[in-house]
């Protein structure tokens, strides 16, 4: 019982961190980033090309990942986004761009790392069991779970206590009022692109290191519980993305081990509906969708 | 007719996901994004090759209609929580079916061995069928009407217009659009597995409709038709050029895609339309 509450809180720590991201920018621009899982998958290879091959310890290589994560979502909002901003049907072409962006970086993945599970190598985390209550965890899960947290959190602070992280939600309020207030607003959207893809990168470097297998299309299976963890939230709520999150990931660990695996997102996603029947704005989700 | 023979089943796939293509647009057009349509198609082509598996001489249009009919009427109460609400239609997205855990339905293994009762000449009828359907909403009273949502939905109820009716009657054809669909490749391919109708295949006909351009009704088919040859076509370029297959394939598809969305915003459907303005401001 407390093994598995444990087992879906690591879990749902990564599901969260990858949503957290993910509803970021459907929050300030309504379009949905399926390039999203992309970065996620490419940050995991930096991370392991700079552990295996740059020989550099995990704790240089995570935030060097995690930067290249967001930078890498800065360059996906300015190809893939800004051209098509004032558009009338932005939020069905930036999903579509996106995922041509997800598929670019998809060939990119390919062509460097090659189509197999690649795996970091053995000595990349120290392998140590520790013992909570009558469960027992890994290190490594209770760094996962930390870090998650911490990135989280400090998201959280960022948002609402920084210059930059109040320009982000006014953009998200309204462009146009923001822009007359003095924001700039391209910057903000690119920031709003760099915190999301850094998280979602972190995500995906964490997410290898728990699996220890990372290929290109890695990403995909988190996309659609990530869209799942968002719309439970919430669509545009951080903080109903980290409740959302924890919750699927212990949902999913409770239905695999009481039902068997072939249960596993049936469970889940008939949760949603259920919610989203008594409240279709999601958990924390607002009460209006804003428009015009 | 050798030359036929080869391209057969690239034309069957071709009119295939051109009607999922349409099974998207069909929601599309009155403004909700409906992603659940894989799953419709799953149920189209789970009912289609059961009934073909266990039914011996039911004809294979009722075998069609009820692949067509059984998503519809499952269309119904997975949108009435739904379409209360407004803007993207994510919600259903979600909503996986549970045919994996169902003895009937050969759980992860799927049903093989279904007779491939679909000819190229089935799917172009359909494609047919449902683009005539389609046009004649176009400029109609309820075409008008879907148009008046999509715009501005507050208005359109404002002018008495039962939005939240029209929506549903859209998401049902979308869903009995892509449940004939899955009926015709279930009959088509010889098996159905719950594989097959994940996800990320609503989200390539999303792209096939708006590739296509969703200004006319067949847009979709047109966007269907060019994404579904343009891997092969460069499949072949590939060779020819002594291109690696893999990669590099895969980096030109969304490359296209990505210049089709940010340069021809009205699909491909507008091309000509843009020559010949470009023609005419030359002359």
């Amino acid at each position: 019982m407390g093994q598995q509450v444990l087992n879906g809180i690591f879990l749902g720590s990564i599901y969260a961190l990858f949503a957290v991201g993910y509803t970021l920018v459907f929050g300030v621009l309504d379009i949905l980033n399926l390039a999203h899982q992309a970065v996620f998958m490419l940050a995991a290879f930096v991370a392991l090309a700079l552990v295996a091959d740059a020989h550099l310890s995990l704790w240089v290589a995570l935030p060097l990942a995690v930067v290249a994560g967001g930078l890498i979502g800065i360059v996906l909002e300015r190809l893939a986004f800004r051209p098509l901003r004032g558009r009338a049907d932005s939020n069905i072409s930036g999903l579509i761009s996106s995922l041509a962006m997800a598929t670019v970086f998809e060939a990119i993945a390919l062509q460097i790392f090659g189509p197999d599970i690649s795996r970091f190598p053995q000595d990349t985390f120290p392998d140590r069991v520790i013992q909570i209550g009558g469960a027992t965890a890994s290190l490594l899960q209770i760094c996962i779970v930390a870090i998650s947290v911490v990135l989280m959190a400090v998201l959280t602070l960022l948002l609402a206590r920084t210059r930059l992280g109040r320009q982000i939600r006014a953009v998200a309020e309204s462009p146009r009022a923001a822009r007359i207030l003095g924001v700039n607003v391209d910057r903000a959207i690119a920031m709003a692109f760099f915190l999301s893809s850094a998280l979602g990168g972190a995500a995906g470097v964490l997410f290898g290191l728990a699996f220890n297998s990372i290929s290109p299309d890695v990403g995909r299976g988190v996309e659609l519980k990530g869209l799942a963890v968002i719309i439970l939230g919430g669509m545009g709520s951080i903080p109903g993305a980290v409740i959302a999150g924890f919750a699927l990931g212990v949902i999913e660990v409770f239905t695999v081990a009481q039902l068997g695996s072939s249960f596993r997102d049936v469970v889940s996603f008939a949760v949603l509906f259920l919610v989203l029947i008594a409240r279709p704005r999601g958990l924390l989700g607002r009460a209006a969708a804003r428009e015009a | 007719m050798d030359l036929f023979l080869a391209y057969q089943s690239l034309l069957a796939f071709v009119g295939i996901n051109g009607l999922l293509a349409l099974s998207v647009y069909a929601t599309l057009s009155c403004g909700q994004l409906s992603l659940a349509n894989a799953g419709f198609m799953a149920i189209g082509a789970y009912t289609g090759a059961l009934i073909t598996l266990h039914a011996k001489g039911v004809p294979f249009v009722a075998v069609l209609a009820a692949s067509a009919l059984a998503p519809a009427i499952v269309a119904v109460p997975l949108g009435l929580p739904v379409l209360r609400l407004r803007g993207v239609f994510l919600a259903i997205a979600t909503v996986r079916l549970a045919f994996v855990n169902w003895d009937y339905t050969n759980g992860a293994m799927g049903l093989v061995a279904i007779p491939q009762r679909t000819k190229l000449w089935t799917i172009a009828l359909s494609l047919a069928l449902t683009l005539f359907v389609l046009g004649r909403l176009r400029g109609s009273r309820t075409g008008y009407a879907l148009e008046a949502i999509r715009e501005d939905e507050t208005a359109a109820r404002t002018m008495g217009i039962y939005t939240t009716g029209h929506k549903m009657a859209m998401l049902v054809l979308g869903a009995a659009i892509a449940g004939l669909a899955g009926g015709l490749e279930a009959h088509f391919t010889f098996m159905v597995a719950p594989g097959t109708y994940r996800f990320e295949r609503v989200v390539e006909w999303l792209v096939q409709a708006v590739v296509g351009g969703t200004a006319a009704f067949y847009g979709p088919v047109v966007g269907a038709a060019f994404l579904t040859v343009l891997p092969e076509v460069l499949r072949e370029a590939g060779a020819r050029l002594g291109l690696a297959p893999g990669p590099f394939r895969l980096f030109l598809n969304g490359a296209i895609l990505l210049a089709v969305i940010l340069y021809l915003p009205n699909g491909l459907v507008s091309l000509p339309a843009r020559f010949r303005r470009r023609a005419a401001g030359l002359a």
